[in-house]
């Protein structure tokens, strides 16, 4: 038993970091409507922005190497790194494709995809880098002593990092005056213009928060496996999240994540050996699949209805 | 007079033009190369090791024996329908053709299998692709030189023996394989279990879905097994992956062995501080004090016309398997040339033949100043990976230190097996084996 809640606890803790991923889809998705393919991309992107000036700002300003100010620095550049590919991304991607039909704002996104890995690796190279955010990767030992249970404490870390930006992002829609003007134009585009919304900022301020949100998920995969192109496959891990949890719920993306998470890592335990092993990267899939026949608009996601 | 100075000057403008078409012979190599896309790490560092090799060559010693090497990247992206595409753009360049195919992908290598007897062109597949390819009889213009990963995974049992006491200790020993699931990853399935049977160790396999970012599952299924040892058969992100895991899990780094693919230091260094003690397999070694890398600096880098950008890779891991592939493509165009006239530039089947008799003994790989670098390497029509040797690599947290000698592989199990397979594919395909005993 206490196997089985290890494999459960640490599924769990994986899934907030799916959830992490999934969440800039889905503000995206909600204020837009358009499925950004780039998502992994653009978490891929801001990792190695922040690590690539994490290596050449002490050499720039004459901080310390590995130090606390150019840390952070690195982290407000990396942001407005991102802001700038939001503004680049509606002038030059979305602007030129207004009205136009869902599937060539998505196929626009595929080839975003293309140009932002390309940009990444021209700039800062194609070396593998890794980055450490001071947090060790060790279990907890409390879990440990009392429980024989194997719990990462930086897993816990990024799961705590994750709870804290889905609550700031909800707050921030819920209570703020762009929050409530992203909502409206989530709901109506139309409507929103014509009560004074300007959906282009709208959109640039969208795009530039699911940067901040590929910032953060960058750091923290970057952190555990290498800030490398890998990173831009966590995008893989969380297209079964959103199916499971609809498109364009935040709640939806958090609980998809964990259930994700969860059952992906106890059918690995007890189901793959049945099945040869390795059936991760499939299974979640399957799950969605599944879900998708008993209810086709996710969790938490909106139900669509069209009359006839 | 008029007519004596016309042919005296004729005759002087023939001769020039002569020579200078002498000194314009050129070995053309495509080069299918990955600078961008998620191996790009890797691929950057070899083909700009194999780059700069053949840079140094030319600059050097103004070529072999007077031919200029000349070589055109394509980029594949490591992706095979890429890979296809560059092969059959670059086969027609150069005077003579494309004189030789690395791609570094087993997939590319698996797309052109069959292309590259009906063109001519010898396929080198250092370090990946078709084991069974050894066997020079079946498989004429494939190449995988040095070691296979077969004769790889012997030596890692060798390895883990050694360590161990000998082999007659890994009798009731438990070995967990942790691979990436894919042919590549499985490639190594037969030869370990083959050894479980003879020398008496529990191997217990677990499969790693690609791209391996993922293994929490693997590795708390490795707390419960508790392995005496684990072997890594790793690729790409999967690789840190797992060494962060081990030390997530506690499982002690000194007791994992790496294939060569999971042993530069593209695997290590994203794993930070969790890496220390991994070891790993090679068919070259890391470091930068080799005449041969020397050589590269003084008269490639010196000059201005290194092909790295970040000229602290030189002396890593992959970067020396390029300058490998560098100094065996060499070598094999410099033993071609003594067979079918020196001075010129050869086709790809006359290249083939110089593959297919490489003798890089000790004194030559002296001569060469690679000297421990790589194994010594002998080829035939028989046998086309020619050595079988790995040398074992361990990371000490800062660079790869060596702590073995070359170690042999079980050549006669592996033989066998090559031998098996071959034939196999033989009957397939409906290929006639050569009688080696008539090639020369």
């Amino acid at each position: 038993m206490q196997f089985f809640f290890e494999v459960l606890i640490g599924g769990l803790l994986s899934g907030v970091l799916y959830a992490l991923v999934a969440l800039g889809f889905v503000l995206i998705y909600k204020a837009s409507g358009v499925f950004n393919f780039a998502q992994g991309a653009m978490v891929f992107f801001a990792a190695l922005t922040f690590v690539g000036f994490l290596e050449v700002l002490p050499g720039w300003t004459g901080m310390e190497e590995g130090g606390r100010a150019v840390f952070w620095l690195a982290f407000v550049l990396s942001l407005a790194a991102m802001v700038v590919l939001a503004i680049a991304t509606e002038k030059f991607v979305l602007r030129p494709l207004v009205n136009q039909p869902p599937i060539t704002l998505f196929m626009a996104t595929i080839g975003l995809t293309f140009l932002v890995e390309g940009i990444a690796q021209g700039i800062w190279g194609a070396n593998v880098r890794g980055l450490d955010l001071g947090i060790a990767d060790v279990p907890i030992e409390y879990m440990m002593d009392n429980f024989n249970i194997l719990i990462s404490s930086f897993d816990v870390f990024a799961a705590a990092v994750a709870a804290v930006l889905v609550a700031a992002l909800a707050l921030f829609f819920q209570y703020t005056r762009i929050g409530r003007a992203l909502r409206a134009v989530a709901d109506d585009h139309q409507a929103a213009l014509s009560i004074g919304i300007p959906l282009r900022h709208i959109w640039v301020i969208v795009w530039a928060v699911a940067g901040f949100v590929a910032l953060v998920a960058g750091m923290i995969w970057g952190a555990r496996n290498g800030v490398q192109f890998a990173l831009t496959f966590t995008a893989l891990k969380a297209l079964p999240v959103l199916i499971l949890g609809g498109f364009t719920s935040v709640p939806g993306a958090i609980v998809g994540g964990l259930i994700i998470g969860a059952s992906e890592k106890l059918a690995e335990v007890y189901v793959g050996p049945f099945v040869g092993g390795g059936i991760e990267s499939w299974f979640p899939y399957i799950l969605a699949l599944g879900f998708l026949l008993i209810r086709p608009e996710g969790l938490f996601g909106e139900k669509h209805i069209d009359r006839v | 007079m008029n007519l004596k100075k016309t042919v005296i000057l004729g005759a002087a403008v023939a001769g020039l033009l002569g020579s200078s078409m002498a000194i314009a012979a050129e070995q053309f190599i495509g080069l299918p190369s990955y600078r961008v896309g998620p191996y790009a790490a890797g691929g950057s560092g070899i083909y700009g090791g194999w780059i700069d090799y053949m840079q140094m060559i030319n600059e050097r010693d103004g070529g072999i024996n007077g031919v200029k090497l000349a070589w055109e990247e394509c980029e594949t992206e490591y992706n095979n329908a890429r890979g296809v595409e560059c092969y059959e753009r670059l086969k027609e360049k150069g005077e003579t053709g494309n004189s030789v195919f690395q791609p570094l992908s087993t997939g590319i290598t698996y797309s052109v299998l069959d292309k590259v007897a009906k063109d001519k062109i010898p396929l080198v597949t250092m370090g990946y692709g078709r084991t069974d390819a050894a066997d020079g009889r079946v498989f004429p213009y494939v190449f995988p030189l040095i070691t296979t990963y077969w004769s790889q995974a012997t030596t890692m049992v060798k390895y883990i023996a050694g360590k161990e006491g000998g082999t007659d200790k890994l009798k009731g020993k438990k070995i967990a394989l942790l691979y990436h699931d894919s042919a590549y990853g499985k490639e190594s399935h037969a030869v370990l279990e083959k050894m479980a049977e003879r020398y008496g160790y529990e191997l217990t396999k677990l499969a790693v879905a690609h791209p391996g970012n993922e293994q929490q599952s693997q590795w708390l299924q490795i707390r419960q097994l508790r392995p005496d040892w684990v072997i890594l058969w790793g690729w790409g992100v999967m690789n840190p992956t797992a060494l962060k895991s081990a030390a997530k899990t506690g499982f002690s780094r000194e007791k994992m062995v790496g294939v060569w693919w999971s042993g530069a230091e593209e695997d290590t260094v994203p794993a930070g501080s969790a890496a220390k003690g991994f070891t790993a397999a090679g068919y070259n070694v890391a470091g930068a004090d080799y005449p041969v890398i020397k050589d590269i600096e003084k008269f490639v880098y010196a000059k201005g016309h290194g092909n790295m950008e970040d000229k602290s890779r030189i002396g890593s891991v992959y970067y020396n398997r390029g300058v490998v592939h560098g100094l065996i493509t060499v070598e094999a165009i410099r033993k071609a040339q003594e067979k079918y006239g020196k001075g010129k530039a050869l086709t790809g089947e006359q290249v083939r033949w110089g593959f297919e008799n490489l003798d890089m003994d000790d004194k030559r790989l002296g001569e060469l100043g690679a000297t421990g670098f790589l194994p010594p390497l002998k080829t035939s029509c028989m046998d086309h990976e020619g050595s079988g040797k790995v040398k074992y690599q361990q990371w000490d947290g800062n660079k790869w230190n060596v702590v073995t000698d070359w170690i042999d592989a079980d050549k006669e199990m592996v033989r066998g097996m090559i031998e098996e397979s071959a034939a196999a594919y033989a009957k397939e395909k409906g290929i006639t084996p050569r009688d080696c005993s008539k090639e020369m």
